[in-house]
């Protein structure tokens, strides 16, 4: 198993007003591994992230990073620590160049321009470097805020919604960057909306809702653990009850007898399986079919039926 | 431990933002300057006697010193770290490993650096009009500098107390502006009538004009180190709140 290389212990948050944004939220990241979190608006990412970054005072809990307690030993652990906000919050009159060198300075590195200028050309900043951000593009704007957060290369990054408001263009270019990162060793910790992004993207999966964590689990381990296949067979004629052929199966009779229903499987390729036996039991029984239309869950799927669960508990 | 290089990165770019405006920087106050000595020093000023043995356009040298210095130090430092507050920039300071040290020596010495530039330019704009000199020019710019350190911490409270615009420009422009007018810049205490000129040394902004006066001159309404004495104690002060709100994140950490 990977080096440790965060480990939140009881963190809690409750904002003054009586908000409690985090909720005893225990998680271990480790080294290399890139974690998505997840949750709705409101969920506690951001504070999460800002707990670890020293821009959220927790109320209680621990938090260690690189085997420093953040709380008496935060200058070691956060010159390793990068982060990408949200916002697009920057200098907007500095020059892209400049600001870069900013950070890097600022996180106690010694100047270093061809650092700086391989990070600027990986992202495609480097014919920009001496623009201002205030003239750059939405997208090329965050860019430089990724820019910023690498110039002291950090070992653990923090990118919180790193392709909101950006299009299906550059999100798919931000992916790259952020696989490419990945590559040179750097352990990721992204928060977003787009369930696709942590399924293409995350290596382990966290979701999060009103300040609790509710799961966290390998990606492939939560499909498989959590996933459901659904197909829907069109008969080619109306029945009245579930032929017995089928019946050992989580089969329902639906749209007034034209169509049987299918959920079942566990994200591991067993609810297609037992769709083609489906299939071949109801010829077997002399039960003709128009057409068959399958459907693996996404984590998209999970995620709001997590949800859902916890809204009704 | 002082993380030297964060600091210089602070203080540089801080001072970059100063050469963004240098043009208007320096402009106002080289104008500015130059109104008050047209105003105060030819057209008043010729009909004013000598205060205290000092040509009355060399006597209002130091007030006005004073009076730009303390606009333009709380107003750059309360800016300086107001902005990044307003705009979220503030972000990459917080999560930086940067302690109260090299904030204060990153923010408050450029603040201190371009308060101390405009000072000469306000020194040497003096010059064009009134002929003077410093009896004790060392003093001076040792006093200089510890008004400005002050105002400048002064200031950085300010920055982090204010929530919007005016409150930012409120102190100054409510508080610090009259009290330095009525503090000595173009008179001294003793041409007030009673009880004001009593009144008049409750306005601390008095001990502060009133001790530069003092490095110019040689002699000034109040003893020289009751005029340091305050200076540092106001300088303690600020230390103090800047410190309590580095330890309790008020303002600065949710």
């Amino acid at each position: 198993m990977s080096e440790t290389i965060l480990e939140l212990d009881g963190l809690t948050k409750v904002y003054p007003g009586g908000l409690k944004a985090l909720d005893n939220v225990d998680l271990t990241v480790r080294k290399g591994e890139i974690f998505a979190l997840l949750g709705p608006n409101g969920a506690g990412k951001t504070t999460l992230i800002g707990a670890v970054c020293g821009l959220v005072r927790p109320s209680s809990g621990t938090i260690t990073a690189f085997g420093h307690d953040l709380a008496t030993d935060w200058r070691k652990a956060r010159a390793r620590i990068g982060l990408v906000p949200q916002e697009l919050s920057t200098d907007m009159f500095e020059p892209v160049h400049r600001a870069v060198s900013y950070s890097r300075g600022l996180f106690g590195l010694a100047p270093d321009p061809k650092r700086i200028e391989e990070i600027l050309r990986s992202l495609s900043l480097w014919d920009k470097r001496d623009e201002r951000i205030m003239a750059l593009s939405g997208g090329m704007k965050r860019r430089v805020l990724i820019a910023k957060a690498l110039a002291h290369e950090p070992d653990l990054l923090f990118l919180d919604e790193p392709t909101a408001g950006v299009d299906v263009e550059l999100r798919k270019g931000m992916w790259a960057i952020i696989d490419e990162m990945r590559g040179r060793g750097v352990t990721i910790i992204l928060t977003t909306h787009y369930i696709e992004e942590a399924e293409l993207m995350a290596d382990r999966v966290g979701i999060i809702n009103g300040g609790k964590l509710l799961m966290v689990d390998g990606k492939e381990a939560m499909m498989a653990r959590l996933g459901r296949t659904e197909a829907h067979i069109a008969l080619a004629n109306e029945i009245s009850e579930l032929p017995a052929a089928v019946a050992r199966f989580p089969v329902e009779i639906e749209q007034g007898g034209t169509s049987l229903c299918y959920r079942g499987g566990d994200g591991t390729g067993r609810g297609k399986e037992e769709v083609a036996e489906i299939t071949k039991a109801l010829i077997a029984a002399g039960i003709d079919y128009t057409g068959i239309d399958v459907r693996e869950s996404s984590l998209e799927d999970i995620f709001v039926s997590l949800l859902g669960e916890e809204q009704a508990a | 431990m002082i993380g030297w290089r964060s600091t210089w990165s602070i203080y540089t770019r801080e001072l970059m933002r100063f050469l963004r405006t240098a043009f208007q920087s320096v402009l106002a106050p080289v104008l500015t300057t130059s109104l008050y000595f047209i105003v105060f020093g030819a057209a008043i000023g010729g009909r004013m006697p000598d205060l205290g043995g000092v040509d009355y356009g060399a006597f209002i040298i130091p007030g006005l010193l004073m009076l730009t210095l303390l606009g333009e130090t709380t107003s750059n430092s309360s800016f300086g770290i107001y902005m990044p507050r307003f705009t979220g920039t503030i972000y990459e300071l917080l999560s930086a490993p940067v302690g109260v040290a090299e904030t204060l020596i990153g923010f408050v010495g450029a603040a201190m650096t371009k308060s101390l530039i405009l000072a000469a330019i306000i020194l040497l704009t003096a010059r064009l009009f009134v002929d003077y000199s410093i009896a004790y020019p060392l003093l001076a710019v040792l006093y200089i500098m510890l008004v400005a350190a002050a105002f400048s911490l002064f200031g950085f409270i300010l920055g982090i107390w204010a929530d919007n615009f005016e409150k930012l420009g409120i102190i100054p422009m409510l508080f610090l502006t009259p009290l330095t007018f009525l503090g000595g810049t173009f008179y001294s205490i003793d041409m007030l009538p009673e009880p004001w000129d009593t009144i008049a040394l409750a306005n601390p902004i008095v001990y502060l004009v009133s001790g530069l006066r003092w490095t110019f001159y040689g002699s000034s309404d109040v003893n020289i180190w009751i005029s340091f004495g305050i200076t540092l104690a106001f300088l303690a002060a600020c230390v103090g709140v800047i410190a309590y709100i580095f330890k309790t994140g008020w303002r600065l950490r949710a």
